[in-house]
């Protein structure tokens, strides 16, 4: 098979006045049968480079210079005409988004025919439609999928056919832009397990794009590290899980939140990936290194072999210049029960002041059907849950798309209203609360949302953000609340002068900070974390779940974790209940859930999540 | 007092109209999302130049739109303490700039820069013969004492003067605000945000503008001597009726919108907020009033309202009055009709914010929908609000047209593009053709329209997240 | 789908109740049969007695809601609600004011009415779609800018220059078609060819460009991209994809309009001299002959609402999501 070969690529994109440079002197190889991990926080420029292969860039975007070479075909060189053989043929992609990457109003073999009409010429219906059904039984589908819409698959079906087409050509490399990032945990496990086999079966290689350390690591066989639009570090899985040399790296292994590290502080990178229109001098990353020294500022380090085989772009990685020493940062404990740290303690008063309590919950949304729309049946969403959560403690709810713990959790703050069982905040049931006594109570629950985008109002500043509880639950006076929102943004880590500032202003982290301090306004007992983390990177997340476990301590909240992140569970959480199917099948403490799950579900949870290998066929 | 302020009805409507659009920027002066977008329209070139004849418009109309009434003469012998009698004829600060053209009306069709008349009439000829002729005009080229011989070298000689005039207004213009050092402009000299200067701003400004200057100059120069763009039918000037069209246009475009959004606003993103029962009803009231074929339903209103004003034809104490609030009533009914879709869209959206996660937040800390509505939804449709304004302005100016042709627009003596395209277009068989008088309209509405067509691709680029993703 | 057509048939009964219940109250409460008789009257001959004289020989002398004279159920189906609204429903339109059967006449005049806006349809659509496309498809060029500069100059212009253009140009200057008329049978494409025309131009700068943004908007989106990193030509992705996928929101805009086709164009009609349904309307709004109005209102509204019912019928075809239900 063959090679693909990236030399000095470089992108540039036209965005009205301004010129950006996402992608900025990258250089990697894919070999036979090889694959390469491209790993970096969001905005580094992992994507572009994919689509510059590809050579799919966006309106207004347009190699600069650089070359990709297949084998001995250069692919800039080629005629558009000759690029649509190469794409789809001996190169191509699939992409993050299996919802709306799939053509909607096509059937999946339609969808697979074009593409097998493109590259292999079969025209007859008949061959045609034998290829297909190989081709789909090759990613694990039934033939009875051949006749089946987009819509009628779930999102690892979608995202199976879309691999099914991309095999259709017969592709000597696969580039897959976060394949998995959508899904769920179990699902990911399933897609990687199916990418692995078939990069190995087919003897092509894998250009994999990945923010996700773990994933990377059972994939990849050599990674590419990027940081603002250029390759960081270059090496054998092996070497750079046990030795990263760029401190860039070291940093995403720091700031992972596991098991091992209950109840430490989370190493944090400060700052933020800088945009594609930056200039610099110097090092990219000098701003936020923990080893920055003079030189950085003023000399951009070259990339060159530290080691046989792993490249670095630090100058304290180069030969004969100071040990960076090895960090044990890579060093996985395997966590067994009596290795785990145990967490502190909930709070002095301990864990018998009950904040919330959920008995026998249900929410049941009604399906109408018929000429006059009569109920046939329901919906259930939330279906008999409970549980407790004490003051100062962290209850995680963990549990893959639509199970019904976002419903749940507005069911908890009468968002929706619940079809049955009773929730009681404090000791005071609140299905009994009619308006004023109602929103009285509000005050003492409150809700941090996964999306730091559209939980703050575009449209009003963070002042005024801060204010609109106080202002409804006329919590202290109008004259007292500017004082209150200095604090409250001290509290979180944000400079003062935000007050007057729109949210746009502010980066992903920032927002979430935002959206803590505008819960904790009314001095809330309850604070239900729907997610808080999943849309940042690893590098802010460290940032939020420190920042979250310090007001806790502060303010002995009581937290309700909802997330499908099991490595921030194990984290953080004292007890842990897993939910499927709108029930709540296991929970426990979590050092024991975690390490020895009674459940079958749970079980699967946890050996889907990646960084397991256990999945992955025996190399 | 030689003359009384008059206040139509749509005068106060105007007004109002300023006050809140005057109120809104003034609210808005240091709110960055709101300004920011307006910056954008006003720094491209398309934006600032479409903005500039607009602007132009709009002065138009509104000198249009200070009304007032003359004193009459006291009749001789009567005691100055009676009290002062007023003309009926409504007249407005334009009319009295345009008093030349207002008056030197012809006895029926001229040609453009014509010095005779469309039409032979029976002329006493020097001799003292009665020939058919055509007669010199009144006042169009009645200075010239040889039209033949001179004609050429007055019409050169004062659009000459009238271009330089404007020119070196141009000139003036660019030494005091223009953009000479290249990094001062207006914006800069009066301490606007956007003063610095772009490299491709201000010159097309600068270009549309000395365009403006030169055709204004021209006008004022050519115009008072001769029918520039000839006479209709009853000898009226075709440039003055061309520019008292344009406040019919720009209030048909604006007054519209000014009713229908109270309508809008409130249906759409309660129906939306809401939902439920009253969504269903909402939802019922625009499917009906959507169902009626449009101009089925503007003139069965529009017969209506003029049953009602031919029968209460006491009510109105000028012609003027009479013919205002068949207008308003134009206005009412395209605003009461015109909702739906605008309403639609908001309901649209309203859905989507609601279920976003601030509005959430919001309901989670017991916020009231009163004020969820007032402070998260209501800015955050502000944008559709604005794009949809400023497009369909330039359908309503097109609609007037068709309406009034239809027999269902503005009064029919009520100067409007309408009107004068209805008034012409039979004139087309004639031989000669009459053309000037379509051309006319042709021409004013064109640029009006294709200026607040361009403008509203510029908003809409500018206001809508979509659109800017696409760029 | 029975079901879902079985209701939408019950939905719309309030609709078209409404749509009388406004006009009723539009032409006999806020303007009353009084008020009528008066304008056919004119000035000259009003007396209390002409006024009644004409109101029984149009069947306007009766109460509006309820007949207190009457007996029985005739107390209130002897109405004039239910003699000049309720009728409708049973497609009673009665006569006009000048005494003449609406139902006949509309049976007459649908046909040329459709004979011009079937084609200006049909074509139009055509033209305006592959117009359209052809912008997307060289999107970002001098030929999409200029395309575009041209649809918003041509939406610039009234329709009714299009038409006294047309008929200025193809009618007096070049003397290709009759300037206006119609004839029924062979010859009838001789008056139809320039109004469509002049339609089909007149429309084109709104729709290409509306069109255009549809297609713009579905080449933003992800499936595109899978589409040309499948290797497929642009062609292929702009005819199979772009277009297949646009349908949906084309279709929204287009099916709702085509029971309507029945009525005609006012304008188009009215300058050309079709005697469609279009001019039928047109004169009797300016004769303000309320009886026609009424029955084109009521005509147009359950026209309307077949067209909304066709366009939900079209989406399950276009749109392999949509089970109607």
């Amino acid at each position: 098979m063959s090679t693909l070969v990236v030399e000095n690529l470089r992108v540039e994109i036209q965005a009205g006045a301004r010129l950006l440079k996402p992608v900025d002197d990258v250089s990697f190889v894919i070999g036979a049968n090889e694959c390469v991990a491209l790993l970096g926080e969001s905005g580094c420029g992992k994507s572009m480079t994919a689509l510059a292969l590809m050579r799919l860039l966006p309106d207004g975007g347009r190699v600069a210079s650089g070359s990709v070479r297949l084998d001995d075909e250069d692919v800039f060189a080629l005629t558009e005409a000759a690029m649509g053989e190469v794409r789809g043929g001996r190169l191509a992609m699939i992409f993050q988004e299996p919802q709306s990457s799939l053509n909607p109003v096509m059937t999946v073999s339609d969808q697979i025919n074009e593409a097998l009409v493109a590259h292999r010429g079969l025209t007859g219906a008949a061959a045609a439609s034998e290829e297909a059904v190989r081709l789909l039984e090759a990613v694990g589908l039934g033939r009875e999928k051949l006749d089946a819409y987009p819509f009628q698959l779930s999102g690892g079906q979608r995202q199976r056919a879309l691999i099914a087409m991309m095999l259709a050509g017969e592709p000597e490399v696969l580039i897959a832009d976060e394949p998995t990032t959508a899904l769920d945990v179990t699902v990911q496990a399933q897609i990687l397990k199916l990418l692995k086999a078939l990069q190995v079966q087919r003897g092509m290689g894998l250009l994999l794009i990945t923010h996700d350390l773990d994933v990377a690591s059972d994939m990849a066989d050599r990674v590419a590290v990027m940081y603002a639009g250029q390759i960081v570090e270059w090496a054998s899985r092996a070497a750079l899980y046990t030795a990263p040399k760029h401190p860039y790296t070291q940093k995403l292994f720091a700031v992972l939140p596991r098991l091992d590290r209950r109840g430490e502080r989370l190493d944090s990178l400060p700052g933020r990936v800088p945009g594609p229109d930056s200039a610099f001098t110097g090092c990219r990353f000098a701003d936020r290194c923990p080893a920055v020294f003079e030189r950085c500022r003023v000399e951009t380090p070259s990339f060159h072999e530290a080691t046989p085989g792993h490249w670095s772009r630090c100058h304290l990685a180069e030969p004969c210049s100071r040990d960076v020493g090895s960090t044990d940062a890579a060093q996985r404990n395997p966590g067994t029960l009596e290795s785990i740290p145990r967490m502190p303690p909930a709070t002095a008063s301990g864990l018998t002041k009950c904040v919330l309590e959920v008995r026998d919950l249900a929410v049941h949304f009604p399906i109408r059907k018929g000429l006059l729309k009569r109920t046939v049946g329901h919906v259930k969403a939330v279906d008999g849950v409970s549980l407790q959560v004490a003051a100062g403690e962290t209850l995680a709810l963990v549990g893959e798309s639509g199970c019904g713990k976002t419903t749940l959790a507005r069911a908890i703050l009468r968002l929706i209203e619940p079809t049955a069982g009773q929730v009681s905040l404090l000791g005071e049931p609140l299905a009994n609360l009619r308006g004023e006594a109602l929103r009285r109570k509000r005050s003492e629950m409150q809700i941090v949302f996964q999306d730091p985008f559209s939980s703050l109002n575009p449209r009003m500043k963070v002042g005024e953000i801060l204010a609109e509880g106080m202002a409804a639950q006329s919590f202290l006076s109008v004259a007292a609340r500017p004082a209150r929102i200095n604090d409250l943004l001290n509290q979180v880590g944000l400079p003062e002068d935000a007050v007057g500032r729109y949210p746009h202003e502010f980066s992903g982290g920032q927002r979430q900070r935002i959206a803590i301090a505008r819960a904790l306004a009314v001095e809330p007992k309850l604070l239900i974390l729907d997610e808080p983390t999943s849309a940042l990177d690893v590098s802010v997340q460290a940032q939020i779940l420190n920042l979250l476990a310090d007001l806790q301590k502060m303010h002995g909240l009581a937290y309700l974790f909802i997330t499908h992140n099991l490595s921030v569970v194990s984290y953080l959480a004292h007890r842990v209940a897993v939910m499927r199917g709108g029930k709540i099948v296991e929970s426990g403490m979590a050092e024991t859930l975690l390490t020895r799950p009674q459940n079958a579900y749970t079980q699967l949870l946890l050996d889907s999540a990646p960084g397991k290998k256990a999945l992955l066929p025996a190399e | 007092m030689l003359i009384k302020p008059v206040l139509l009805w749509s005068d106060a409507l105007i007004l109002l109209l300023l006050a809140s659009v005057g109120l809104l920027v003034w609210l808005a002066r240091n709110n960055d999302t709101f300004r920011a977008p307006w910056r954008q329209v006003m720094r491209s070139r398309m934006g600032s130049s479409t903005a500039l004849i607009l602007s132009v418009y709009i002065g138009i109309g509104l000198l249009d739109s200070l009304h007032y009434v003359e004193r009459l003469p006291t009749p001789a012998g009567q005691p100055a303490s009676q009290p002062a009698q007023y003309s009926g004829e409504v007249l407005s600060a334009l009319d009295a700039l345009l008093k030349p053209l207002r008056e030197n009306v012809e006895k029926t069709y001229s040609a453009p820069f014509a010095t005779h008349l469309y039409a032979k009439e029976t002329v006493l000829g020097p001799n003292g013969r009665e020939t058919r002729d055509y007669p010199r005009l009144q006042h169009g080229g009645a200075h010239l004492a040889d039209p033949e011989r001179d004609f050429w070298a007055d019409v050169s000689e004062r659009a000459g003067l009238g271009l330089l005039g404007g020119w070196v207004v141009w000139l003036l213009w660019r030494s005091w605000f223009g953009c000479r050092n290249g990094c001062q402009n207006s914006g800069a000299r009066f301490g606007l945000p956007g003063g610095a200067c772009s490299a491709t701003g201000p010159p097309r400004r600068n270009f549309t503008l000395l365009v403006i200057l030169l055709t204004i100059g021209a006008l004022l120069a050519l115009a008072p001597h001769y029918h520039v763009l000839g006479t209709d039918k009853v000898g009226q000037d075709v440039l003055y009726l061309s520019l008292k069209s344009i406040r019919t246009g720009l209030l048909i475009g604006s007054l519209t919108t000014l009713i229908m959004l109270p309508f809008a606003l409130t249906l759409g993103i309660a129906a939306g907020y809401f939902g439920g029962r009253i969504d269903d009803a909402i939802q019922y009231l625009y499917t009906t009033l959507n169902s009626i074929p449009g101009v089925l339903l503007i003139a069965a209103a529009v017969l209506v309202v003029q049953v009602q004003i031919e029968t209460h034809a006491e009510l109105f104490e000028t012609a003027a009055a009479r013919s205002d609030v068949r207008l308003l009533a134009l206005c009412a009914i395209l605003g009461v009709t015109g909702w739906t879709g605008l309403a639609r869209l908001l309901r649209a959206e309203a859905l989507k914010l609601r279920e976003l996660e601030f509005v959430q937040a919001a309901r989670a800390f017991g916020v009231t929908d009163a004020r969820i509505l007032l402070r998260h939804l209501l800015p955050n449709v502000m944008h559709l609000v604005l794009i949809t304004v400023v497009i369909d302005f330039s359908g309503l100016v097109l609609a007037e047209a068709v309406l009034s042709y239809v027999g269902v627009g503005v009064d029919p003596g009520m100067i409007s593009f309408g009107n004068m395209i209805n008034g012409a277009r039979l004139e087309l068989a004639r031989e000669p053709v009459v053309w000037w008088q379509l051309a006319a309209a042709f021409v004013f509405m064109f640029v009006l329209v294709l200026a607040a067509n361009l403008f509203a691709d510029q908003v809409r680029d500018a206001l809508d997240p979509k659109s800017k993703e696409r760029a | 789908m029975l079901n879902y057509l079985l209701r939408r048939v019950l939905y719309a009964i309030p609709i078209l109740l409404g749509v009388n219940l406004l006009t009723f109250a539009l032409f006999f409460m806020v303007n009353t049969p009084d008020d009528m008789a008066r304008i056919h009257l004119g000035a000259k001959h009003v007396t209390a007695e002409a006024i009644e004289r004409w109101k029984s020989e149009h069947g306007y002398d009766k109460p509006l809601f309820f007949n207190t004279a009457a007996a029985g159920a005739e107390k209130v189906s002897d109405t004039l609600f239910v003699e000049k609204s309720l009728k409708l429903f049973v497609f009673d339109f009665g006569a006009s004011d000048d005494g003449r059967d609406i139902a006949r006449e509309i049976g007459q005049r649908m046909w040329p009415s459709l004979a011009i806006a079937l084609p200006t349809f049909i074509v139009g659509l055509l033209a305006y779609v592959s117009f359209a496309l052809l912008l997307v498809f060289f999107r970002g060029t001098a030929l999409d800018t200029g395309g575009v500069i041209l649809c918003v100059a041509l939406m610039s212009i009234s329709g009714l220059f299009y038409v006294i253009g047309g008929q200025y140009l193809m009618g007096k200057l070049w003397h290709w078609f009759p300037i206006s008329g119609y004839q029924p049978g062979l010859d009838a494409w001789k008056f139809m060819v320039m109004p469509v025309l002049v339609s089909l131009i007149g429309g084109i700068g709104d729709s290409s460009r509306f069109y255009r943004a549809l297609f713009l908007e579905e080449i933003g989106k992800d499936y595109v991209r899978t589409a040309r990193a499948k290797g497929l030509s642009d062609l292929r992705v702009l005819f199979r994809h772009v277009l297949g996928n646009a349908m949906i929101p084309i279709l929204t805009g287009v099916v709702v309009v085509i029971p309507r086709l029945f009525m005609g164009s006012l304008i188009i009609e009215s300058f050309f001299g079709i005697p469609g349904l279009g001019s039928y309307t047109i004169d009797a709004i300016q004769a303000q002959d309320f009886a026609i109005v009424r029955s084109m209102v009521f005509l147009g509204s359950l026209l309307y609402i077949i067209g909304l019912m066709l366009t939900d019928i079209s989406y399950t075809w276009a749109d392999p999501r949509v089970r109607l239900e």
